[in-house]
């Protein structure tokens, strides 16, 4: 089918601002986006700049706004788009060059949250035991790749990038839900900063946007109900 | 600009196995810690395993490490060195402990212990009957080993160089140095000295056109190490895994047939029973990928164009597809518009996994030569290195077991071999001139051809010729497109000749590193005139245990490639016909 693919595009060695670039193709319909972005970087363009790796939405890394809508390029299919799509870089983090946005803001929140199983308990010879339930309480949270398409859809973050964001906030979840782990306190502690759980305003913006199906808003809100009940 | 920078132990490579070593390596205080990663370290593509890791836990039913490492063995068709098989298979269960003491949320059992399927190969006294191994958390197990090395590692504070692609190694008086890497965000080059540097970036499936690999899986070091003059082992032994998304290639867990999956022809045969009667469909991926090439070559293939098998999970629990398998569920819902709960999966078989690599001992000190010649301050481990674990052919779930293990190992030795060198030796002259060589070509090259041309003619001429069935003359053919390929190489160009985040440069550079994998990978291939494991020689049927029971060591000399052998280290398991 013939789309048109209009990509936004800036290189700080030559641009003084980002513009738009428009690209007619003939393309299959079940081809991924990330696949329309390579037939244009490998055979018209080869500045054309982007992160890819796995290809089939597992490795986070080409999360980009298609459509106006968070998406991993490499999971939405042209067909599911129609003959018109808009390609831009993720908001609220800086744009390094055309799709590439800087991580670190991201990963900093992240590592803010306490990202890592605390159990200071001396571990048993085999595996510490957990019930099929306890197990089940966290599964959604263990499904994040940090992408970043739900924080850069947050309207909150938009506004306020210090906001520490809801991939954070699912990461913190993976761990205060997870009945092995002792961390919990230090962890709702961080996320009670002005700049932290408080600042989530339901918009569902995550939740539609999540490549992985994690119920972000709902993770959200439990997390803030546990905060509560702890602080009671 | 060149920048420089010292560490005690450097790391290549942010998968499962490279963020093990890095953990081990900064257990010690007294070491400081690096990992280089030309992605992020949580795009690494151990996250994309999703099985399960194979460890005689016995929480399902009786198991014992014996039997782990028997099924290795005979799975690797006697080409596995078994004091590895037998060292890993105890060891992986260690291993596998401690990533749940890490946190690992693995799935579990209704006694809350570490739940465990059936995966192929794995077998219960020595190949009666399938045995549930395969430790898991859902499928996406390699993630959940992804996520939590990743958070320990942030845990540990372990420093990262991310967006930084390793262009060469430096050895210097036979010993190595350290890299030199080119910093993608600005296009500087890196001199990273270390007392020790331990490799371990992956595999190379990219040089086949329908691949479960990432983008990013061009096997630039079991080619960097190579220009620099030390082997690769047994490369023309590549895996094809059974059950990969028709024409995409994308992964979908053997896990599946473990939870009794079946393969069916047109005609909805079962037809793996007439392959392996006692295991079926759990047989070892060569065999498995074998029968579905014969299936569609004697016109058996589903489809239009009877071109590929059906997977079956349509007689299983739609509640057990949705909670132990949902990732792949969801793959073949998205990519082919096929629900796995209601219909039957196209799929093919698809490059996968490179039994070979760089070659190391037991301990992951990479090696130079068959006498085992230790390289001194250089390790490797996971794919891109052969211990010789996998053999002739790797059974499922063994490369997150491997990863662990000799990631550990790696980690462990690169930092106790570090604390001995009292001070950094000196680096030799001329450590950037290679990589600045390379990277000129590429930017000022005459442009005359189109990087994605030749990486595209690369791909399907390799499946075509040097994929699940070789003959003398596919691979004759392929070794002369091989060289054609590289010729047309020096002809490259790019678009981009800036400096920032320059990825159709290093696209370029991959290309080249993944040429010299496709020249080591036929040659060896057309030299080894038996079948075995999953190099399957159709004008050399049997296995030739009297002229082959041997590994390849193939050379860079000059243009082209000189090969040696190392011998097979045997155990008490003798090499019998391999059947299931």
């Amino acid at each position: 089918m013939q789309i048109s693919m209009k990509i936004r595009r800036y290189d700080p060695e030559k641009d003084a601002r980002p513009h738009w670039q428009e690209f007619n193709l003939d393309v299959a319909p079940t081809e991924r986006v990330l696949d329309v972005l390579n037939q244009i970087k490998w055979e018209l363009d080869g500045s054309l700049t982007y992160r890819r790796s796995c290809a089939h939405g597992i490795c986070g890394s080409d999360a980009m706004m298609i459509n106006g809508m968070n998406r991993l390029a490499c999971k939405i299919l042209v067909k599911d788009l129609g003959d018109k799509i808009t390609v831009e870089p993720l908001r609220g983090l800086p744009v390094l060059k055309d799709l590439i946005v800087d991580m670190e803001p991201f990963f900093d929140s992240y590592r803010a949250i306490l990202p890592y199983f605390i159990n200071d308990d001396p571990p048993p010879p085999r595996e510490r035991l957990q019930s099929v339930e306890d197990r089940a309480r966290f599964d959604d949270t263990t499904k994040c790749i940090l992408c970043a398409a739900c924080t850069t859809s947050c309207p909150v973050f938009w506004t306020n990038g210090r906001y520490i964001g809801p991939a954070a906030i699912v990461n913190a979840h993976r761990f205060i839900f997870d009945s092995r782990d002792e961390g919990s306190a230090e962890r709702l502690r961080v996320l009670n900063d002005a700049n932290g759980l408080w600042r989530c305003r339901t918009a569902y913006n995550c939740t539609e946007a999540c490549p992985r199906g994690i119920p972000i808003t709902k993770v959200i809100e439990e997390t803030k109900r546990e905060l509560i009940w702890q602080r009671m | 600009m060149i920048r420089a920078h010292k560490f005690d132990v450097i790391v290549v490579g942010a998968g499962g196995a490279g963020l093990m070593a890095a953990r081990y390596a900064a257990h010690n205080p007294n070491v400081s810690v690096a990992v280089i990663t030309k992605l992020y370290p949580t795009r690494s593509h151990t996250g994309a395993a999703q099985g399960g890791v194979g460890a005689a836990l016995g929480n399902v039913s009786e198991d014992h490490p014996e039997w782990h490492a028997f099924d290795t063995v005979k799975g690797g068709d006697y080409l596995t060195d078994q004091d590895v098989a037998e060292a890993f298979s105890h060891e992986v269960i260690d291993a596998v402990y401690e990533l749940e003491h890490m946190g690992l949320p693995f799935s579990r059992t209704p006694e809350g212990r570490i739940a465990q399927r059936k995966f192929g190969g794995h077998t219960r006294e020595h190949g009666k009957a399938p045995v549930e191994r395969a430790c898991y958390a859902a499928d996406r197990t390699g993630h959940m080993i992804l996520q939590t090395l990743f958070q320990q590692s942030i845990k540990d504070r372990v420093h990262f160089f991310n967006e930084f692609h390793v262009l060469d190694i430096i050895l210097d008086d036979g010993e190595c140095r350290g890299v030199v890497a080119y910093e993608l965000a600005t296009g500087d080059l890196h001199v990273i000295q270390a007392k020790a540097t331990v490799l371990a970036t992956g595999g190379n499936g990219r040089m086949f056109k329908v691949t479960s690999n990432a983008h990013a899986l061009t096997g630039d070091l079991t080619s960097i190490v190579w220009r620099r003059g030390i082997p690769v082992e047994d490369p023309e032994f590549y895996q094809f895994h059974p059950t990969g998304l028709y024409k995409l290639g994308v992964l979908l867990t053997e896990g599946a047939r473990g939870e009794g999956g079946i393969l069916r022809n047109a005609d909805g045969e079962r037809f793996m029973e007439r392959y392996a009667p006692t295991i079926k469909d759990l047989a070892p991926r060569d065999m498995v990928s074998r029968a579905m090439y014969l299936e569609v070559r004697e016109g058996r293939g589903c489809g239009p164009n009877k071109d590929y098998i059906h997977l079956d999970l349509t007689h299983i629990d739609a509640h057990i597809i949705e909670e132990r398998l949902p990732d792949i569920t969801e793959f073949a819902r998205i990519y082919l518009g096929v629900d796995p709960i209601k219909e039957m999966v196209p799929i093919q078989p698809t490059a996968h996994y490179m039994m070979g690599g760089v070659p190391t001992t037991i301990d992951t000190n990479v090696i130079s030569d068959g006498a085992n010649t230790i390289i001194p301050g250089l390790y490797a481990a996971g794919e891109v290195a052969c211990a010789s674990l996998h053999g002739a052919n790797r059974l499922g779930t063994n490369s997150l077991g491997d990863l662990l293990v000799f990631g550990r190992r790696a980690g462990r030795n690169a930092s106790a071999y570090a604390e001995t060198l009292d001070s950094f030796p000196d680096l030799p002259a001329g450590v950037l001139d290679h990589t600045k060589d390379i990277i000129d070509a590429a930017l000022n090259g005459s442009h005359e051809e189109r990087v994605s041309t030749i990486r595209a003619e690369l791909q399907t001429t390799m499946m075509d010729n040097a994929s699940v069935f070789r003959t003398a003359e596919t691979l004759a053919t392929q070794v002369e497109e091989v060289e054609r390929l590289r010729e047309r190489y020096k002809r490259i160009g790019v678009d981009d000749k800036g400096k920032r985040y320059n990825t159709e440069l290093l696209e370029a550079l991959e290309l080249g590193f993944l040429l010299d994998n496709a020249q080591q990978l036929v040659t060896a291939a057309l030299n080894r005139t038996e079948s075995r494991g999953a190099h399957s020689r159709e004008d050399f049927k049997e296995r030739d245990d009297a002229n082959w029971l041997k590994h390849t060591l193939v050379y860079k000399d000059g243009d082209g490639v000189r090969i040696d052998y190392k011998p097979v280290t045997l155990g008490r398991y003798e090499p019998k016909p391999r059947v299931y």
